[in-house]
């Protein structure tokens, strides 16, 4: 680049030039630079504090500690759901290195599920790699073990404990307890200002019955720990922890070897036992069958299993004992006889004729013994159900009072337990039926009523607990929960039902007549035990009617129907009759006849309840000891050894 | 040649020469380099890898080449000057095709012991080149419209590649560094004003280009432009880098938390912690004392380059020494903006203390220019 020769003028002038605008661009840059260090002071010392705080939050992160769940015991204290520490494996993608060789070698020692894999796979791909993916959940103590000892030959690999419900006694208490699942966004959805804890991933929380009744109470309390994280989310360090508030342990009223035996009596049948402390109240033992495994929902039911319980017709899955409402059949009649004696249209020796039958306007109700009864007291028609006696007193007295005497046993009144979907029942009333129906009360309806049928409805824990509370006299409400973190909770209604004590006895005689008079319904299934004799009374409530076209056919007892339409069987007992101690109601959905299928189940679990174990043989009729002692036997087997074996310490 | 028409007599010939470099220049540059590597080894917890170490070879590396450009006479350099500009245009063509995209932005042509990117050079390149061609044009040619278009071509036509690659702050550097040289060189005022408010109308083009087919820069670069005018809009996406920089800033406080005690970098909160955000790191753990007397270092070099600038007789000299001195200027001065949240976030690094190759090695050749100047400079 040869250049023309330069004039010298030119050439000061362009140097006073640039000198002159170097100045410029000179000053503009010390300008900028000045701006530069004031705008820094204002950051750094105006707004520090500002700043410095926004860099303490970017730096501190709350993370929540799960509380340990409360645990529920039975009355002895033996653990009905516990938390057990469940193991799983994870890998840290970070630290692994090659993945796929870790996992291969992994699956040598540890059986993997592909499916379970293949998600771990996705989710790894999703997530930061510093952070722990599940590669398998519920691994046994020895798959655990060995994971562990071939460490270093794992890299990444970590097992994992944490805490998962568990039902020990498994089908036991399914109907009771309930059971506990993964928190859902529909759960999220129903709550209003959702615990912080459940936002947590996978958080169990009660799902059914008092699991869910008592979440409040058994969840607890998050703890928090401080920790400081990076930009990610990783943890460099804890900086401060508060533990959180385990949830509170709840003792039950039920003993669970007598639910044991409930559950192991009613055997396949689709059928409901409920015990009732006669001086608490105390449920010792409510039992559905057939029941299902909780266990099961806890780790996410299959589809098929799921399937299998929801497709059987004796629906393991409903609560009978409270959800289950039941026409309750002639162990309806007690209250209707108190309901006449305390309304002073009967005596003791007031008699009604019996012809086998009545006619209420132009309609003809039958009593069950074709032939009739003839002339009968109260004692004598609850001994015998009389159906006659009890259509003669109804109406005399009018559903209304009928009714009122129902509610002050317990029947139509929702009790406050905390189990899931309780049941009100039904006691019609007039009122009601105008309501409800939009129709008037017709005679015929309280004739209906009177032998518990027609609109009718309790439940078998109801009916239990009108047992309990005409063998006590005293206004009980059942108690499911006896101590929550050993505070024992009150005993509610020990109090006089209000009912006149020589009433109460009257039927309480008929009752025993029932059990322990030749002609008794419950004769069949009597103690002898002069110290415990049962009190009892049978029922048997029509699921419909057997069609004049099928007793043409030849249909003419419930065992030709199909199982669906048979009779529901029921029956309530107490014992000891002297001092009573336990109140039990038997129902068994299309049973047959309550007398011959209920009262049996009823004698064997009010005496269970009452020997705490298996009676001795000589309290039963000498000609039944052979079959009892068979059924002891075999039941004995069916039981998990553990409870037995707890049993025999107890 | 013309420089004969100085005085060479009194040019310092052989080692003599080691008596002329500009001391207080090459001090400066350690003393600034050495801040960097100060930091690089805090912001890798304490330990000289990965940054520290790479970047203490280079910066030797670099310094051997500052000095051996700075013995080599001026005038070889200013001959070189269209050789220089036409070889790195062509090699900025060339990664335009087959250069390795990295970061979604610069390309750059891997050269074994570093990555060469064009671009840095071009910085030096068009100084040169500009420098070069007012020293060849008579003075009174300098505000004629022809020859006034000769040099806009010399900055359009890189500005345009590197806009291309994209690279928005580059392309910002090289049209401010190309329009000093200029002004330097006593274009008409006019002209200036012209261009600024060309760019004004420009800026308000692209911004009405935006969502239309037409549209002349990318979405990213318009999110960018947005979260910078509003950090807030966004501040766990395109906000991040700003709010995270002004938070780790501002909390350094009048004195900092202390050496390797600084929270949101140690911590990754700071994005890019190692390059274009590294000043945050310094800011936040030497607070405001520390930051200020990095910026003191930087207004050192200036004066002590633009003395050097305004002494030498030379023209090729001055406009050289004060076109690299702006493009350095430029260089921090874009950079502390964008960390301090007064201009958007453009991927520009901090010169000398930031950590990468060629920004570093080009610097300091830049400054080997600057120091041949100096040594050779008529007397």
């Amino acid at each position: 680049m040869a250049r023309p020769p330069r004039n010298p003028r030119d050439t000061a002038t362009s140097k006073g030039k640039f000198t002159r605008r170097g100045l410029i661009l000179g000053g503009m840059q010390a300008g900028f630079m000045g701006l530069l260090a004031l705008r820094m002071r204002y950051m750094q010392v105006d707004q520090a504090d500002q700043f410095r705080l926004l860099a303490e939050e970017n730096r501190i992160n709350i993370r929540l500690i799960p509380p340990a769940r409360g645990e529920i015991f039975d009355r002895m204290g033996v653990p009905i759901a516990s938390n057990e520490p469940a193991y799983r494996i994870t890998i840290v993608r970070e630290d692994a290195g090659d993945v796929d060789e870790v996992i291969a070698r992994l699956k040598e020692l540890v059986p993997l599920d592909p499916a379970e894999l293949e998600r771990a796979l996705a989710e790894m791909k999703r997530s930061a790699p510093f952070l722990p993916i599940t590669l398998a959940d519920r691994v046994t103590w020895e798959d655990v073990s060995k994971v562990a000892v071939n460490a270093p030959a794992l890299p990444g690999i970590t097992p994992e404990v944490g805490l998962s419900r568990s039902y020990p006694l498994k089908e036991d208490f399914a109907h009771v307890v309930g059971y506990v699942g993964p928190v859902s966004d529909y759960d999220l959805e129903r709550i209003e200002d959702p615990d912080q804890l459940l936002r947590i991933p996978r958080f169990q929380i009660g799902k059914v019955g008092l699991e869910s009744k008592m979440e409040d109470q058994l969840r607890g309390k998050a703890g928090a720990r401080r920790v400081e994280v990076n930009a990610v989310g990783r943890v460099m360090r804890e900086l401060s922890r508060r533990e959180g508030e385990a949830g509170a342990n709840l003792q039950l009223s039920i003993d669970h070897r007598l639910q044991n035996y409930i559950l192991a009596r009613l055997g396949n049948e689709s059928a409901a036992a409920v015990v009732v402390d006669c001086k608490t109240g105390d449920l010792l033992g409510i039992g559905s069958a057939p029941a299902f495994d909780p266990n099961l929902f806890v780790r996410g039911i299959s589809v098929a299993d799921y399937r299998t319980l929801t497709e059987n017709d004796h629906r393991p899955l409903a609560s009978k004992t409270v959800q289950g409402t039941y026409p309750p059949g002639s162990t309806f009649k007690m209250v209707v006889g108190l309901a006449g004696l305390e309304s002073g249209e009967i005596g003791p020796e007031s008699t009604f004729y019996c012809p086998g039958h009545l006619d209420v306007s132009g309609r003809r109700f039958h009593c069950w013994k074709r032939g009739g009864h003839g002339h009968l007291n109260l004692e004598g028609a609850l001994r015998e159900s009389c159906d006659v006696y009890f259509y003669e007193l109804a109406m005399r007295i009018g559903i209304e009072k009928i009714s009122d005497m129902a509610n002050r046993l317990g029947l139509g009144v929702r009790h406050d337990l905390p189990m899931s979907a309780v049941a009100q029942g039904l006691m019609p009333t007039k009122a009601w039926k105008r309501e409800v129906r939009g129709e008037e009360w017709r005679i015929g309806d309280s004739v209906n009523a009177s032998i518990g049928q027609g609109y009718v409805l309790a439940s078998p824990m109801q009916l239990a607990l009108m047992t309990a509370r005409i063998a006590s006299g005293k206004s009980l409400e059942p108690r499911l929960i006896k101590s929550i973190n050993g505070v024992e909770q009150p005993v509610l209604g020990d109090v006089p039902l209000g009912i006149n004590e020589n009433h109460l006895r009257l039927v309480r005689k008929g009752m025993y007549a029932v059990s322990n008079d030749r002609r008794g319904t419950g004769y069949g299934s009597r103690i002898i035990s002069e110290t415990i004799r049962l009190a009892g009374k049978s029922g048997t409530s029509q699921v419909r009617n057997i069609t004049a076209a099928e007793r043409r056919a030849g249909v003419t007892s419930n065992a030709d129907l199909p199982w669906n339409r048979r009779d529901h069987a029921l029956f309530v007992n107490f014992a000891p009759f002297n001092d009573p101690k336990v109140a039990v109601a038997v129902v068994v959905e299309h049973g047959g006849g309550g007398s011959s299928v209920a009262a049996p189940i009823a004698r064997d679990v009010a005496m269970q309840a009452l020997f705490e174990g298996d009676p001795p043989l000589d309290i039963y009729p000498a000609k039944d000891r052979e079959k009892i002692s068979a059924q002891q036997e075999r039941l004995r087997e069916m039981r998990p050894p553990e409870i037995t074996e707890r049993k025999s310490r107890a | 040649m013309s420089y004969l028409e100085y005085t060479v007599k009194t040019v310092p010939s052989g080692l003599r020469k080691i008596f002329y470099v500009n001391w207080p220049l090459a001090l400066l540059l350690t003393a600034v380099a050495s801040v960097g590597f100060l930091m690089l080894y805090s912001v890798a917890g304490g330990s000289f890898n990965p940054w520290a170490e790479p970047q203490m070879k280079r910066f030797a590396l670099g310094m051997v080449a500052m000095f051996v450009i700075g013995m080599v006479p001026i005038w070889f350099w200013r001959n070189l000057s269209g050789v220089a500009y036409a070889g790195t245009l062509v090699l900025l063509i060339f990664v335009e095709f087959f250069g390795t995209v990295g970061m979604g932005a610069q390309r750059w042509i891997d050269i074994g012991f570093m990555r060469l990117q064009p671009s840095e050079l071009m910085k030096i390149a068009l100084v040169m080149l500009l420098a070069a061609y007012y020293d060849w044009l008579p003075t009174r040619k300098v505000s004629h419209p022809l020859w006034v278009l000769v040099p806009v071509l010399m900055i359009l036509v890189p500005t345009y590649l590197v806009l291309k690659q994209p690279d928005l702050g580059t392309a910002v550097l090289l049209m401010a560094g190309g329009g000093a040289v200029m002004f330097l060189a006593g274009v008409h005022w006019g002209y200036f004003a012209v261009v600024i408010g060309a760019a004004i109308g420009l800026v308000a083009t692209v911004f009405q280009s935006r969502g239309t087919s037409w549209q002349l820069i990318k979405d990213y670069q318009f999110r960018r432009i947005d979260t910078f005018l509003d950090p807030s809009n966004d501040p766990l996406g395109a906000g991040y880098h700003i709010t995270q920089s002004k938070i780790a800033l501002g909390s350094g406080g009048w004195a900092g938390r202390g050496y390797m005690q600084g929270t949101q970098s140690r911590l990754n909160f700071l994005p890019e912690k190692h390059t274009d955000f590294i000043f945050t790191t310094l800011a936040e753990e030497f607070g405001f004392v520390g930051g200020a007397s990095l910026l003191i270092l930087y207004a050192l070099i200036l004066l002590f380059c633009i003395s050097s600038a305004m002494a030498n007789k030379d023209r090729y000299s001055s406009l050289l020494i004060f076109g690299v001195t702006t493009t350095f200027f430029l260089f921090f001065a874009v950079n502390m903006s964008m960390v301090m949240g007064l201009a958007p976030v453009v991927g520009v690094p901090l010169p000398l203390v930031s950590y990468g190759g060629s920004a570093m090695i080009v610097l300091l050749a830049a400054f080997g220019l600057v120091q041949s100047a100096h040594i050779h400079r008529p007397r």
